[in-house]
């Protein structure tokens, strides 16, 4: 039996993780669906209405695990967290009933349309449901991300004794909602779930595109895959740079408002100056590797890199050390290698960018079969890239739960005992693998079986198709 | 926002209303809604299991498929509500059914699932493993959730309660009165002509369930005694009772709107004697009143004028949406 404390914190780790990939894809996918739809509305063209269709068959599927998965998540804070949810409700219930009310409710509606309703609703309803399942994807990270960058940053609040225990009590809601963090954790979240679908959709279209102009077999809708992979690299163009921009303003800020984070981030245990970052680490030890400490890592280093991260530009400027912090520390090797892993593949997604950018600017974009398979390999790792930055995010916060309010060890119920969130953790475990597995299966499948055929288009799915499926003349005009 | 009015924000209730009271009516509304919505939902899923027919199960799917993620979000705010308002008792609740809530979410899970793993593949080993999945989700959910409503009614220490296990059967025939109602005005053919008998067995079969639950109440609970012969509870059963003539009526006569509406007015009277049983606690088991246990007055203003302001935007939307569907589905539709 684990301890309640230890079996929540990872319950809550799986379930998150798991959830995380569903709101990335659909948040992702969501902008380029407004997208196909009001191109297959305003100019007719079959291509956009085999994109919109293709990738709503992803996007509905992501949406159905998200929910599922959803709703584990906010019933966990009252079943392992409720110690929390009680001291904190003021400030973390709200954002979450705004969140089932503003976001969910916006997109759950208008996603039955969406999906069901072309053949029902006017072509201008039609466009507006597109973009209010956009907007309630969207509008459901500011909350989410609200309740989280609050517990970051927290402000706005009073604490009081209430019966005997620590109440936090709302008294600006506007310091609260739009704490310090939250900014920097919007913009950079949303960024890393296009990004994450623009290389996703790069690694669906090449593995298509390296079948037929590499490997020489006849793939049927050449075309279509043609132009989702030159549309996923025009995102993949935009959105990898910004990451990293942000991603480095992201990182100041942290240093200013988490201190121990970014210690902790950059294996700083002794205060210091010119502190360097390594982009590249090897430990020289397996010790090294559990128990990082920047000073003996052996690695490719900005001489004062890490300085200058943390103070916008000064490789002199001093890094207070974990030993300056009194109490736990949080694991620090997870939060080392995972923000190295993070911002490692971030600057791979540039270069992915900018190779593939370059090759179609010289016209050889499919016939290049090693950034065929660069892609394809790389198709997932944005999401990995979103995990790992979850998991600095969370993992570099403990001790605290609500940072410097209250610890994770006291938010945990009370009355919970080990053997229950064992069989839950291990429950979710075994179900969360298959949920996985079936997930993985049936986008498979949809990729598969490719987008509707062209003399499939415009009738209702599960008629016999009027001819054999014709070759879709697609014009390169993006 | 200045500052004056932010401090009214925070010292007194907007414009003087109870709000305690109006969150506690709000929060079993929400829940009144998610039971009849997903719960025609459920009943939809239920009759899968006592229809083979390949075309009348495709007819199935269709009639929820555009629905189901709406009506499902009104358990999401169930939660979030009950979060922003009363954490203690979210907390409290909670953490009490910890395995119940899991059981729960596997049993939402797996119905979630199952229609669209359904719709996959064609063979028919996949289809009748996924098809019993739906039924037995669609089953299970609603049972756990009359368990869990029953037990947080009445307090009660553990999670398999004689009575939670009654208020969950309650749940079950409800969602099929409701699911056949839905399924009759959705479809035509077969579906139609056939169902019309389950209809009118479930909902004798909800009558008698409630006012054996109520009696097991009386008999059991001696405080609740004065609320049950209460004229409001009373009122409330009469009402039940009567509406279910009418459904038995409209169902026999193909009044299908009347019959779906009667099977809806049934849920909102079932949480309604809950809310009633329940006020002014609204934790019984540890004695919480509503006064008690509501979260202070700023978050509570601001939660209310942003309900305000977000509920009739809600309805607006599913208008929208059930008008984008309405009448029975026509052959083939799907995604
Ligand atoms: C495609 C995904 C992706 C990529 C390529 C990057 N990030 Fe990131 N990062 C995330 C996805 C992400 C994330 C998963 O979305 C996080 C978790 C919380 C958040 O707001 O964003 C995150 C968190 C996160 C944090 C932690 C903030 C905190 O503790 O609250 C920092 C400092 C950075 N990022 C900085 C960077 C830098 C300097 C990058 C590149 C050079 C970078 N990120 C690339
Ligand atoms: C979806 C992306 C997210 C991922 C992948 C993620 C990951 C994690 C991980 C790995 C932990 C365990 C940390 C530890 O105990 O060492 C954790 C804990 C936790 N996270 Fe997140 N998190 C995410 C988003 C959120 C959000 C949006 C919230 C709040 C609204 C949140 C609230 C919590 C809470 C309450 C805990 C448990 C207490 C704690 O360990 O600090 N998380 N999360
Ligand atoms: C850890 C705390 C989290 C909780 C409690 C939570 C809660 C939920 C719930 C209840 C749902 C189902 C809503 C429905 O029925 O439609 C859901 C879905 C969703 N969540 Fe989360 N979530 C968390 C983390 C996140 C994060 C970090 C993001 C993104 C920034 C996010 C974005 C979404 C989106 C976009 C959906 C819609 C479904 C989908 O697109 O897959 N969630 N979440």
């Amino acid at each position: 039996m684990l301890d309640p404390v230890i079996a929540s914190r990872l319950q809550f780790a799986v379930t998150t993780i798991v959830h995380i990939i569903f709101p990335v894809m659909s948040m992702g996918l969501a902008p380029f669906l407004i997208y196909f739809t009001w191109k297959e509305i305003r100019t007719g063209k079959p291509i956009y209405e085999q994109l919109r269709r293709f990738w709503t068959r992803i996007f509905a599927i992501s949406f159905v695990v998200g929910t599922v998965t959803g709703i584990v998540l906010e019933f966990e804070f009252g079943t392992n967290f409720g110690v929390f949810s009680t001291a904190a409700g003021e400030l973390f219930g709200g954002p979450l009933a705004f969140e089932g009310m503003m976001a969910f409710m916006l997109e759950a509606t208008f996603l039955g349309v969406f999906v069901f309703g072309r053949e029902r609703v006017s072509d201008a309803l039609f466009f507006v449901s597109s973009v209010a399942v956009g907007v309630g994807t969207w509008l459901s990270a500011v909350w989410i991300l609200i309740a989280n960058s609050w517990m970051q940053t927290p402000r706005g609040y009073e604490l009081v004794t209430e019966n005997g225990d620590q109440v936090v009590r709302l008294v600006d809601p506007m310091a609260a909602y739009f704490n310090p963090r939250f900014f920097w954790m919007y913009v950079h979240m949303q960024n890393s779930a296009l990004e994450s679908v623009a290389l996703f959709m790069a690694g669906v279209g090449a593995y298509y595109v390296f079948r037929h102009h590499v490997w020489g077999y006849q793939v049927e809708n050449v075309g279509f895959w043609e132009t989702t992979l030159k549309i996923a690299l025009v995102a993949l163009i935009i959105t990898a740079p910004l990451q990293v921009i942000h991603g480095d303003f992201y990182a100041r800020h942290v240093f200013e408002t988490q201190p121990q984070k970014f210690a902790a981030m950059e294996a700083v245990w002794e205060t210091e100056s010119y502190v360097p970052e390594y982009i590249v680490a090897f430990p020289t030890s397996v010790q090294d590797l559990l128990d990082p400490r920047a000073k003996e890592i052996f690695g490719i280093g900005i001489p004062g890199g890490a300085s200058w991260l943390a103070s916008g530009g000064d490789p002199q400027a001093t890094i207070r050390g974990l030993e300056e912090f009194e109490g736990p520390q949080p694991p620090v090797a997870i939060v080392f290698w995972a923000f190295r892993m993070m911002v490692g593949l971030g600057f791979w997604f540039i270069v992915l960018a900018f190779w593939g950018g370059y090759r179609w600017w010289r016209g050889e974009l499919f016939q290049d079969d090693l950034l065929h398979k660069a892609l394809m390999a790389s198709s997932l790792l944005g999401i990995v890239a979103v995990h790992l930055g979850w998991i600095t995010t969370e993992v570099g916060r403990q001790p605290w739960i609500i940072q410097d309010v209250m610890k994770t060890s006291e938010g945990v119920s009370t009355g919970l005992t080990g053997a229950e969130a064992t069989a839950t953790l291990v429950g979710f475990v075994v179900v969360y693998t298959g949920l996985l597995v079936l997930y993985a299966y049936v986008v498979v499948r949809i990729i598969r079986a490719g987008p509707p055929a062209g003399s499939d288009l415009a009738v209702i799915d599960g008629e016999q198709p009027q001819a054999p499926p014709a070759e879709v003349s697609v014009d390169d005009d993006d | 926002m200045t500052t004056t009015s932010l401090a009214s924000l925070a010292s007194e209730p907007l414009f003087g209303l109870p709000l305690p009271e109006i969150w506690f009516g709000l929060l079993f509304f929400i829940l009144a809604m998610f039971l009849f919505l997903d719960g025609f939902d459920f009943g939809a899923g239920a009759l899968f299991a006592i229809r083979d027919d390949e075309h009348e199960r495709e007819q199935l799917l269709a009639a929820v498929g555009p629905f189901w993620d709406g009506n499902e979000v009104w358990l999401v705010v169930f939660g979030g509500a009950m979060f922003a308002a009363f954490p203690a008792v979210y907390a409290e609740v909670f953490t009490r059914y910890y395995l119940l809530m899991f059981a729960i979410l596997g049993a939402l899970i797996v119905r979630g699932l199952a229609p669209e793993m359904y719709e996959q593949r064609e063979d028919e080993r996949w289809q009748r493993w996924w098809g019993r999945a739906f039924v037995f989700g669609s089953v299970v959910a609603p049972f756990l959730l009359g368990l869990f409503v029953g037990n947080w009614m009445l307090g009660t220490s553990s999670i398999v309660t004689l009575p939670g296990v009654v208020v969950g059967l309650v749940v079950v025939a409800l969602t099929i009165v409701d699911g056949v109602a839905f399924v009759r005005l959705k479809t035509r053919g077969s579906l139609r002509t056939e169902l019309r008998p389950h209809g009118q067995w479930a909902v004798v079969a909800y009558l008698a369930l409630v006012v054996i639950t109520l009696g097991y109440v009386y008999a059991a609970y001696p405080t609740l005694r004065e609320k049950l012969l209460s004229p409001l509870v009373l009122g409330l059963v009469v009402t039940s009772v009567v509406l279910g003539g009418i459904y038995v009526v409209a169902t026999r006569q193909d009044r299908f709107y009347t019959a779906f509406v009667a099977g809806g007015g049934l849920v909102f009277a079932l949480v309604a004697v809950v809310a009633r049983l329940m006020y002014p606690t609204i934790e019984p088991g540890t004695n919480l009143t509503v006064g008690d246990a509501i979260v202070s007055t700023l978050p509570l203003n601001i939660m209310t004028i942003g309900t305000s302001i977000l509920l009739p935007l809600i309805f607006l939307y599913f208008a929208v949406l059930y008008s984008a569907f309405s009448g029975p589905i026509e052959a083939g539709e799907g995604y």
